[in-house]
């Protein structure tokens, strides 16, 4: 038997490594889930054990994880199409779809009955209900059948720092809904910047993407009409309780920009961005990244400021 | 002839085997903390056992 017949014998009986089911998590998304709710987590007013903050994070990105690893279940189809997915560990035959179902589901209810019991059971409900909507939701339901499939499937993403805020204090308010918010309405000029650059993946895979149903013009609209709308939020948090002077500061000057990016995209056609190689939309992108990073930052800072006297109005 | 060649196939094994005992024992670990931190917080009561009750 030659090493290259064996190698595909190995794949199919899933002779994964250990790194294969942990790709399987997306890792990637598991970072801003960790970090969000980090966030939502330090900046309640409510303090916690730090093993037992250590533990509530643990569980919301193993939770994350799960809805990640049955996502990659779901679509399995898509991601052989896609030039982006296409290496993910079950298209490329070295884990099985049913594997990855089995790994997922047991992972998520593992992830919410441990949540439940380190923390409290508003912060477990709202970890089962995430990945209810990520993947019932958001992968089976309306990623294939909506262009608005990134605008609300955004929420799943978004309820991290909300569930970080309830293993702290046991509840839901005005200030963890508004960090959902801010991811809530970061996602669409997020991924429709992305969906600008990366078309032809979406198309062969038939993902309706906004870019793909309504054309790319529709699409710089829209990115620049979100873009005031998270602005106007992301500045407006700055008055509320896990805001200050810091945090305002920090979102007058990344809004101001990710205002700037949003109109030079609006005022870009197809010819231009061809021209530089999508440069604009690319740096918009990029800066989406930072946007939400640096947020998300001056807010744990307001919280650490705090018992200093600092943090804060 | 040596019947011990180790095939990728062992490795990977080896390392998934290696990766879940890694996680299983952290695990236990942070179980043990969490007991921990749970009994030696104020709030914390033990319930009266039924001969107490009675």
């Amino acid at each position: 038997m030659s090493d290259a017949s064996l190698n595909t014998v190995t794949s199919q009986t899933g002779e994964a490594d250990f790194g294969d089911y942990f790709a399987l998590l997306k890792p990637r998304v598991m970072t801003l889930v960790v970090f969000t709710a980090l966030v939502g987590l330090l900046a309640a007013p409510v303090g916690v054990h730090p093993v037992v903050g250590f533990a509530a994070i643990l569980f919301i990105a193993v939770g994350g994880g799960a809805s990640g690893a049955l996502n990659m279940w779901w679509d399995a189809d898509i991601d052989r199409v896609m030039k982006r997915t296409r290496s993910r560990p079950i298209p490329a035959g070295r884990i099985s779809a049913d594997e990855a179902f089995a790994f997922g589901i047991a992972l998520a209810g593992f992830a919410v009955v441990m949540l439940a019991l380190a923390t409290n059971l508003v912060a477990a409900a709202l970890l089962a209900f995430t990945i209810f909507f990520y993947v019932v939701i958001y992968s089976m339901w309306l990623k294939r059948w909506t262009p608005q499939n990134i605008v609300i499937g955004g929420a799943a993403g978004a309820f991290p720092p909300m569930i970080g805020w309830a293993a702290a204090t046991g509840s839901v308010s005005l200030e963890s809904v508004l960090m959902f918010a801010l991811i809530f309405m970061w996602t669409p000029p997020h991924f429709w910047a992305l969906a600008l650059f990366m078309r032809s993946d979406y198309e062969n895979a038939g993902v309706p993407m906004l870019t793909v149903t309504h054309g790319r013009r529709v699409t710089r609209v829209h990115i620049v009409v979100y873009t005031i709308l998270l602005a106007a939020l992301a500045v407006g948090t700055g008055f509320t309780a896990v805001g200050g002077p810091l945090y305002l500061a920090v979102a007058l000057v990344l809004n101001t920009l990710f205002l700037i990016g949003a109109l030079r995209i609006w005022r870009r056609d197809e010819d231009a961005a061809e021209a530089d190689g999508y440069a604009v939309e690319k740096r918009f992108f990029r800066l989406s990244l930072y946007y939400l990073f640096l947020h998300f930052g001056a807010i744990a800072l307001e919280a650490a400021l705090v018992p200093y006297g600092l943090g804060g109005w | 002839m040596n019947f011990r060649v180790e095939h990728d196939l062992h490795k990977r094994r080896f390392r998934r085997n290696l990766g879940l005992g890694l996680v299983l024992a952290s695990f236990v670990v942070l179980l043990f903390g969490l007991t921990m931190v749970k009994v030696t917080t104020d709030d914390f009561t033990m319930q009266p056992t039924s001969e107490a009750r009675d």
